[in-house]
């Protein structure tokens, strides 16, 4: 074997060798800014209008697109479920397949996509340019914790709206079903509703989705937050620290949604 | 925006985040429709149930007049007990007959009452005395088979 191959070998190797510790190394970083977090929580909180101004900006401002979406895809769902539960000659449960698959997987999901490209990407910017304009060092200086005072609130904020964001999600998509089944298709609206409420359980079913969809906001906004303020202080380090927001959380959601679907719906009555 | 003018919109939000969360347990998921409704608890034994699951509905001439609160087997004489909360506003008569039907081919499976022609009704904790089983498919091919078996065996 030359002496170029054996180099070139031990580069590629030495290059994974790094992409890996350098994963897990982030891993650490990311836990340590979280326990850094929940440490600061109490302070945060004693300043509650931080939080519910940051539920504003994150929730309030989301709500516009949460629920136009959620009422289309739960009209696409009815077309396209009507139109393979008819092979079957299935159609009342047209209910039953628009509420769960919107309350289980596509509230949770989508919301929180939504979320991470609507809320994410602002928070990451806005702590990135906080950061590349010294706002946060200045604060240091007045022996502020910027955890504390910028940090926190934006992840409280987060994990209280994903929530109430990912249920009128669902509520708006099966409003969008019921419109497109009932009022469009024709089916009864006695049907639609009540195969719906004989087959979706109020436990796994819907608080299944609501702990995902926790899970899901807490990914998100700690994602968010990290990002901005690891950003590199510059306008390009902004830029890359906000695409990076939303592809890491978009993957961790994705990611997290089969861990918890693969566990919360082993063998529960399916 | 003034902190008033936020605190409104938040307040706002959560409400109606948390109207979405009542309306997917309760229209949704029917958590309380019938629970809060009187009602009175009927019970009655069949030698299969098929495919009855909890909640399943309980039908009158293809009204919801109940659910299926509990399902058990009793040791003694090997037969599923099912236990029925019925709606208080509606009665029936002792001699009703219970039975196991699915609506539709891949439909839900319901128990169905057929009201007799007695005039004492049935009260809370009482037991229907005619019931009629679930119909297994498996069961009524075999025995299709071996009855044509049989036949084909007979005319030779």
């Amino acid at each position: 074997m030359s002496s170029d191959t054996i180099g070139d070998l031990s580069r590629a190797l030495r290059r994974l060798g790094g992409t890996v510790t350098g994963g897990v190394a982030r891993l650490g970083y990311m836990a340590r800014f979280l326990g850094a977090i929940l440490w600061y929580t109490p302070m945060a909180l004693r300043r509650l209008h931080l939080t519910v101004r940051e539920i504003y900006f994150s929730g309030v401002l989301s709500l516009v697109i949460i629920l136009m979406s959620g009422l289309f895809v739960g009209m696409v769902l009815a077309l396209q479920g009507y139109e393979v539960l008819r092979r079957y000659g299935a159609q009342e449960q047209l209910g039953l397949v628009v509420a769960l698959s919107l309350v289980r997987e596509l509230g949770p999901v989508i919301g929180g996509l939504l979320f991470a490209s609507r809320a994410g990407s602002a928070i990451t910017a806005e702590i990135g340019l906080m950061k590349a304009t010294e706002q946060l060092s200045a604060m240091e200086m007045m022996a502020v914790d910027p955890i504390a005072r910028v940090i926190a609130p934006r992840f409280w904020a987060g994990v209280i709206s994903m929530p109430l964001l990912a249920a009128l999600f669902s509520a708006f998509g099966i409003f969008g079903g019921y419109l497109i089944g009932v009022r469009m298709i024709g089916i009864d609206a006695g049907a639609f509703w009540g195969q719906m409420q004989a087959g979706v359980k109020v436990w796994p079913d819907i608080t299944n989705g609501i702990i995902k969809s926790i899970v899901f906001g807490a990914a998100v906004s700690l994602i968010a937050v990290l990002e901005g303020y690891d950003a590199k202080p510059t306008a390009e380090g902004v830029s890359s620290a906000t695409t990076r927001t939303v592809v890491v959380s978009s993957l961790a959601i994705l990611a997290l949604d089969f861990v918890l679907t693969a566990f919360m719906f082993r063998g529960v009555g399916l | 925006m003034n902190r008033a003018a936020i605190d409104l919109w938040v307040g706002v939000f959560v409400a109606i985040g948390l109207g979405a969360i009542l309306f997917l347990a309760l229209k949704v998921g029917n958590l309380l429709t019938l629970d809060s409704t009187p009602s009175y608890h009927i019970e009655a034994s069949f030698d299969n149930i098929g495919g009855l699951k909890l909640r399943s509905p309980v039908k009158a001439a293809g009204v919801v007049v109940g659910r299926v609160e509990s399902i058990r087997l009793d040791l003694k004489t090997y037969e599923a007990v099912v236990t029925m909360r019925i709606d208080r506003s509606y009665a029936f008569s002792k001699d009703t007959i219970a039975s196991i039907n699915t609506s539709g081919l891949l439909g839900e499976v319901y128990v169905g009452l057929d009201a007799g022609g007695d005039t004492a009704i049935l009260n809370d904790g009482d037991q229907i005395a005619k019931t009629q089983s679930a119909v297994v498919i498996e069961k009524l091919i075999s025995q299709f088979l071996f009855g044509k078996a049989a036949e084909g065996g007979a005319s030779k």
